[in-house]
Parts: structure tokens; C-alpha cells; sequence
């Protein structure tokens, strides 16, 4: 049961967002080798990119208090469980199965029982029309965006740690992952309507990271700061309990950035995937140079969080244009949205808004300036090479505003769909079921408080066996060492 | 009977102890505490939010000793805690009205008299 019957027009079908000439790779018919190859991959980009929920968790615990710990890494497992029920459910067919220019509508449940029999013997993706070019199953293909579907998710609550209901984390992962996430990636990824304008977003600076800091702006405007954040309207520090955390955390997102932008080709056979690889380490590296220096210009201190925040910040930056751009580019875009974190930290701060780990720099505004990025640097011979011919070089390189123009709206179309859909969501969810836990409970802290049980208990509570005991008179003891510890009498 | 109770830099306990412990007088008591004196706070900057700290970490030693061995432990504080600058604490002396040895029950100056810090064989 092939879903034709809401095909795009050939033209369409043709150019691909991605990948490579689907006409004539239809025409001449992918080898065994060829889908081997790109599904091995494609799915190792993609465990690659489900290892950053590691690294999304250490980096929210890290910087969050003691008391919220186990509360965050709870968050981080039921959010992922979630998406992938989510996004196999709905998400997938409303993000990437055949439909109309606004919404895919086949493609449910992967398929159905359809899957095995409807696709050829090679088992290849055949009823998302944007996607039935890539020489992949369907199943990996399925994997891959499930993953990125999960990323965007663990963004929204950055901003809402220390606060916030698990009820509501549940509610607004359920509807963000089945249908906010998905609409907005059918655009482009989906062959929708910013795909057709030639709009550029090749890994999800847009797609991805800014969906996920909009829900997380909506998020905390009806959340409110944490208590004690602001005092008499000015900012107060409240540190995260453990920066060595965070930074692991740092890493793995840096690790798995290489699934993530290198693996957007959805294949490897005939693509330059390790030349996107040195575009993201370069703006990676850029970003953490550059919060450094604004770190030390503006606070006098080398503020480590940040540091961690200006790699976070270059990667989601290079992730739209990582493909489009030459090496130089990516450093220089790296570079400025790096140094822009700490400015923009205390911009935030300034607003009243509380985002214990710089979501809203790190993820909306570079997610933004990468995205436009692709205007000013994108080159015609990368273009080129990827067939995107129904997309215009930047302004650097002779392809005047045209591209940067694209970029703009399709920045705006994200803001006002994914804003205004995501307030709407947790404003229903905050006068219903609630959004935020009472004043005691966040005293107390959301692990006693929403789970029961301590992240670190033996911080809190007495936990039998936690200490060692001490030695008793005749110098016997109950573990081996404590007598060279103690001495009795 | 008399208890010091010493307010003093962390670095410095070591040294005190171990002089403490070889005149006779290992028995004693610390606690981490926080407070407030010449010494004035610290600015922390967290994420370019900045506050001052003025409650510094410091560490009490309490020592209950018979009224003739004070004088001596003091000295041996004052040695080894002074450095000259704010932040060097205090010492305080209380009188005791009695102590009470819980494993024997024994009662009086026997409970506070000097002895060796030897660890059991």
C-alpha cells in the first residue's frame, strides 16, 4: 500500500534536501553495498547522537543543585522514553511521511505491517517522498530522526530545572515530540513548504536546538525563576552542584555532535562526512575560545560553565551551515557566538528570566545566528555538490541577500509556530494539572519531593552503613583500616 | 576544669594536634562551622551573578582540661594558629563544673588527666 496519491511535484521530488540526485539514483538502483554501508553509518551517527542524552544529563544535574539531582536524570529517561514511543507513533509520519507542504500523513506506526512487504528487497524508505531517494531503510532512517526528535526534547527543560512538575514533563514531551517537533521538521527535512523556498538547515540549528530553547522561553515565562534567584530584582548565583559534571556532560554533546552533523547526509557512499566532521570540532573549538575571552573581559574570571557553554554554543551554530561552508567560515562562526554567551547570559539574567545552564544563549540565539549563517557563507560549489540547486550561495560569496532572506523567514516561521504552539501547550498544562511544584517541595527539593528518593542520600539523610564505624576498645573493628583511622582511649 | 573552645584556620589543626597529643592532652573534639569577624567575605561570581560571602569556614576545637594544663594548650594554638593576619580566630576558655567518663562512669579531674595517644596494639 504505497502512499502516492499526495506526492510532490517532480521538481520537488527531484532536488532533495540533503542528498543526492534522486532521479537518477532511482534510475540506476543502489547496490547492497551501497545500503550496507550507508545504513552502518547512518546508524552509528545515530547511537552516537542517542549518547547525547548522556551528556544533555550530566550537564542539566551538573548545574542544577544536589537536592534536584536524581529529579533531572529522571526527567532526561522518561523524556527519552517518550520520543521513541512518540515519534514512532505519529511523530515520524507527521515529520516525514508523504503529505502536504505543512504535514506528512503516511508513514504511521513506520509503516505498519506494511513495512516489510511494501519496501523493495532491500527494505528501502519508500513512502516518505522526501526521504525515498536516501539508499537507507527505513529503519534507519527512523532512528536517526527519532534521536534528533529526543535532543530537541531534553533542550525544552534546561531552562525549567529545579521546578518543575513531572507531570508536565510528560504532558509537553508527549505533544512536542508527536506533533510540534515533527510539523516543523516536515517543512524542510520533509520536503515541505521552507524546503521548496530553499531554505538551509542541514543537521537542525533551527529544527533542532532553536524548537527546543523556543518551548523552553515559553517554558520558563510561565514557570517563573527559581525561588531565591532574584533578589530585590537583582540576579543572585546559585551554583550548579558539580561543574566537573557538567563539563562530562560538554564532552559527550561534543562527541556526539560528530553523529549528529556528520551523519545528516543519511548515508556515507558519496559523501565528504568526516570534511562536516572538521567544520563542527573547528566551531566547536572556536566557541570555547571565545567564551573564554568574554568570560575574562566581562566577568574578570574564567568562568568554566561558560567555557562549556561557548563549545554548545559553536556546535549548534555550525550544525545548520556545517555542510554549505568552507573550514574559515565555521571558525568564525564558532568564534562569535562564543563570545556572545557570557553578554547574553547576563542579558537574561537582566530580563528576569532564570536558565540555570544557558539554554537560551546556547541553543536559541546561536541557533538563530547559525542558521543565518548559511546566508552569508554558504558556497556555490558545496551547494553544488549536494544538488541544492534551488538554494543561493551567501552574501560573501557572490550569491547576494537572496539566501539570507530564506533563512530570515524561515527563522521567523520557527519562532512564531513553535513559540506561540509550545506557550499555548504549557500554558493549558500550568492551569489544569499544574506546572510548578508547591514552595515546600521546591525547598525541599524535587528529588524528596516528586520521586522520594535522594539523588545523593547520604547527603541528606542517614543511610545505614554509610559511614564507617569506629574502632572498638580491645582494637578490633568491623572494617578492615579503621584501626590505622582511629584510636581509642 | 576548664574547656578551650578555639575558633581557628583549618590549616593549622594538624600541627596543633599533634603537639596537643604529645604533651599528654589527645582528647579533643572539632566541628566545620561558619562565621563572621575581621577577616571580611569574599565575592563569589557564578555565571556573571556575583555575592559576597561573608560567613568564611572556619574550625572549632574544643579541649576540657584540667586547670593546670590551659595555659600550655593555649600556648600551643597560639603557635601554631597565628599567622599575623585577620582571620586567625579565637580562643575562649569556660569554666567546667564537672565531667563524666561514659564507659566507666568516673567522675572529676581523673576524667581530664593528661595520657598517651598510643593506638591500641
Amino acid at each position: 500500500m504505497r502512499q502516492r496519491s499526495l506526492r510532490l511535484g517532480a521538481a520537488a521530488a527531484a532536488v532533495l534536501l540533503l542528498g543526492i540526485p534522486a532521479l537518477a539514483a532511482a534510475a540506476a538502483g543502489p547496490s547492497p553495498t551501497d545500503v550496507a554501508v550507508n545504513s552502518m553509518w547512518v546508524v552509528i551517527a545515530a547511537i552516537l547522537v542517542l549518547f547525547m542524552q548522556a551528556g544533555f544529563a550530566m550537564l542539566e544535574i551538573g548545574l542544577s543543585r544536589m537536592k534536584n539531582s536524581g529529579a533531572v536524570a529522571g526527567k532526561i529517561v522518561i523524556n527519552l522514553a517518550i520520543t521513541f514511543l512518540m515519534f514512532w507513533a505519529i511523530g515520524f509520519a507527521l515529520g516525514f511521511g508523504d503529505g502536504n507542504d505543512f504535514v506528512g500523513s503516511a508513514g504511521w506506526f513506520l509503516g505498519n505491517a506494511d513495512a516489510a512487504g511494501d519496501t523493495n528487497s532491500l527494505g528501502l524508505f519508500d513512502f516518505g517522498n522526501a526521504l525515498a531517494a536516501y539508499n537507507l531503510p527505513v529503519e534507519a532512517v527512523f532512528f536517526f530522526q527519532a534521536v534528533f526528535c529526543a535532543v530537541s526534547l531534553a533542550i525544552v527543560f534546561g531552562t525549567m530545572l529545579d521546578r518543575t512538575k513531572f507531570i508536565a514533563y510528560i504532558i509537553f514531551g508527549v505533544v512536542f515530540t508527536g506533533v510540534i517537533y515533527p510539523i516543523v521538521a516536515h517543512w524542510t527535512w520533509g520536503g515541505g513548504w521552507l524546503f521548496q523556498q530553499g531554505f538551509l538547515d542541514f543537521a537542525g540549528s533551527s529544527i533542532v536546538h532553536l524548537q527546543g530553547a523556543l518551548a523552553a522561553i515559553a517554558g520558563t515565562l510561565l514557570l517563573g525563576p527559581r525561588l531565591g534567584k532574584f533578589r530585590e530584582g537583582k540576579p543572585q548565583p546559585i551554583p550548579g552542584h558539580s561543574i566537573p559534571l557538567a563539563i562530562l556532560g560538554v564532552l559527550i554533546l561534543w562527541v556526539g555532535w560528530m553523529g549528529f552533523n556528520p551523519g545528516s547526509f543519511l548515508g556515507a557512499v558519496g559523501y565528504n562526512f568526516a570534511d562536516v566532521a572538521i567544520n563542527t570540532n573547528l566551531a566547536a573549538a572556536a566557541g570555547v575560545i571565545g567564551a573564554t575571552i568574554g568570560s575574562l573581559v566581562m566577568f574578570k574570571t574564567l568562568d568554566v560553565s561558560q567555557m562549556g557553554n561557548g563549545a554548545i554554543a559553536g556546535l549548534v551554530a555550525i550544525t545548520a551551515p556545517c555542510a554549505f561552508v568552507d573550514p574559515w567560515a565555521a571558525v568564525v562562526i564558532g568564534f562569535v557566538v562564543g563570545i556572545l554567551v557570557p553578554a547574553l547570559v547576563v542579558l537574561v539574567d537582566k530580563l528576569k528570566i532564570d536558565d540555570p545552564i544557558g539554554c537560551i544563549p546556547v541553543h536559541g540565539v546561536s541557533g538563530v545566528l547559525g542558521t543565518l549563517a548559511v546566508g552569508l557563507f554558504a558556497t556555490r560549489d558545496r551547494l553544488d555538490a549536494l544538488n541544492l540547486s534551488g538554494s543561493e550561495a551567501g552574501i560573501f560569496y557572490g550569491g547576494g541577500g537572496h539566501q539570507l532572506w530564506v533563512q530570515v523567514y524561515g527563522v521567523a516561521a520557527t519562532i512564531a509556530f513553535t513559540f506561540t504552539a509550545s506557550f499555548i501547550l504549557f500554558a493549558l498544562i500550568k492551569y489544569t494539572v499544574g506546572l510548578r511544584v508547591s514552595e515546600e517541595d521546591e525547598m525541599a527539593g524535587l528529588d524528596i519531593s516528586e520521586h522520594g528518593m535522594y539523588g545523593y542520600p547520604e547527603q541528606f539523610i542517614e543511610v545505614p552503613g554509610a559511614f564507617p564505624e569506629s574502632a572498638r576498645s580491645d582494637g578490633s573493628s568491623l572494617f578492615a583500616g579503621s584501626k590505622t583511622a582511629t584510636s581509642s582511649q | 576544669m576548664k574547656k578551650i573552645e578555639a575558633f581557628i584556620r583549618h590549616e593549622a589543626f594538624d600541627e596543633i594536634r599533634d603537639k596537643l597529643a604529645a604533651m599528654g592532652l589527645p582528647s579533643m573534639s572539632i566541628s566545620e562551622v561558619k562565621g563572621s569577624g575581621r577577616q571580611g567575605g569574599y565575592t563569589e561570581s557564578y555565571r556573571g551573578a556575583k555575592t559576597t560571602i561573608f560567613m568564611r569556614p572556619k574550625l572549632k576545637l574544643e579541649i576540657a582540661l584540667d586547670d593546670s594544663d590551659v595555659e600550655r594548650a593555649v600556648d600551643v594554638i597560639l603557635e601554631h594558629a597565628h599567622t599575623g593576619e585577620p582571620g586567625d580566630g579565637k580562643i575562649f576558655i569556660i569554666p567546667l563544673d564537672d565531667a563524666v567518663r561514659v564507659r566507666t562512669g568516673e567522675r572529676g579531674d581523673v576524667v581530664l588527666a593528661p595520657h598517651s595517644d598510643d593506638a591500641p596494639a
